[in-house]
């Protein structure tokens, strides 16, 4: 085995691909579930109402809404990041984040 | 978007580009940012970025795959995350002073250093190169997605590589 075979096969070892743990999963698939269905309950009403009246029949009221929903999505994301970068200070994360990704290199390995 | 139809249709998509690439955006995101805390939130708004601008990206793309899409835009919010902290991820990913002693047979000791010492080196490196080792090897990506994804051509991308296993190759051996 060549020097670069040998480090591109640590290389797959080290970088193996990490499973999102699951608190993760339902976060996310609650928040696009709600997206979606908001999306498609105003899409509807605007279908609806649009329908008698011809003004508005080349509004893009679905785009707005839906980028509106998740606009303000990442709005809220970002608030909750920010709040917890001020109980972390710079060395605490810095850290934490190694001791995390320690932690889980330990369990891949004795997988 | 015109209709409830293709509104229904365009979150099936999604919902189908979600579940494939879950676990790639939140690879990326872990390996790129070092901790699982980040790593979630950046998964998290990488997927609400996407759905607001999924039905653009789906009709632009021409058939071709989104996954580099979904990694370019976690890249991008990961970025933007350091500017504001106004710092790089500097060690993230060197656990090597952390790891407890290792269990186990002897080769597997050594494997297991070997690693410690590839992660050191993989957070060593420029981060053009550090990401695109990660999209390589953490993702399974090929030259063409993560070229995509860098926005860069495949050429560079090949070259881009190529320097990064190289450079990594001299620092551990450098180390030996």
């Amino acid at each position: 085995m060549s020097d670069a075979e040998r480090v591109e096969r640590l290389l797959r070892m080290a970088l193996a691909p990490v499973d999102p743990p699951e608190r993760l999963t339902d976060r996310l698939e609650r928040g696009l579930s709600e997206l979606t269905e908001a999306a498609a309950e105003e899409l509807a009403e605007w279908e609806l109402a649009a329908m008698s009246d011809p003004r508005n029949w080349v509004r893009p009221a679905a785009a707005v809404v839906v980028g509106g929903m998740a606009a303000g999505g990442l709005v809220l994301v970002r608030a909750r990041q920010h709040q917890r970068r001020r109980q972390t200070g710079g060395l605490r994360a810095l850290e934490k984040s190694v001791r995390d990704v320690a932690g889980d290199f330990e369990k891949r390995l004795r997988r | 978007m015109e209709n409830v139809a293709d509104k229904q249709r365009l979150d099936r998509d999604f919902t189908e580009l979600y579940r494939a690439h879950l676990r790639d955006v939140y690879s990326y995101s872990y390996y790129r940012i070092g901790n699982h805390h980040d790593a979630e939130d950046l998964t998290e708004q990488t997927f609400l970025q996407a759905y607001r601008h999924f039905d653009r990206a789906q009709r632009e793309s021409n058939g071709r795959p989104l996954r580099p899409w979904l990694i370019r835009i976690a890249h991008n919010l990961a970025a933007n995350l350091y500017r504001d902290r106004s710092r790089r991820p500097v060690t993230q990913l060197d656990d090597a002073a952390v790891l407890s002693a290792p269990q186990g047979t002897e080769q597997m000791v050594e494997e297991r250093e070997e690693v410690k010492e590839v992660l050191a080196g993989v957070s060593k490196l420029p981060g053009d190169r550090r990401e695109a080792l990660i999209m390589r090897f953490a993702l399974g990506m090929d030259n063409r997605e993560i070229a995509r994804a860098l926005g860069r051509s495949e050429g560079a991308t090949k070259v881009l590589l190529h320097r990064a296993v190289k450079q990594l190759e001299e620092s551990l051996e450098a180390d030996e």
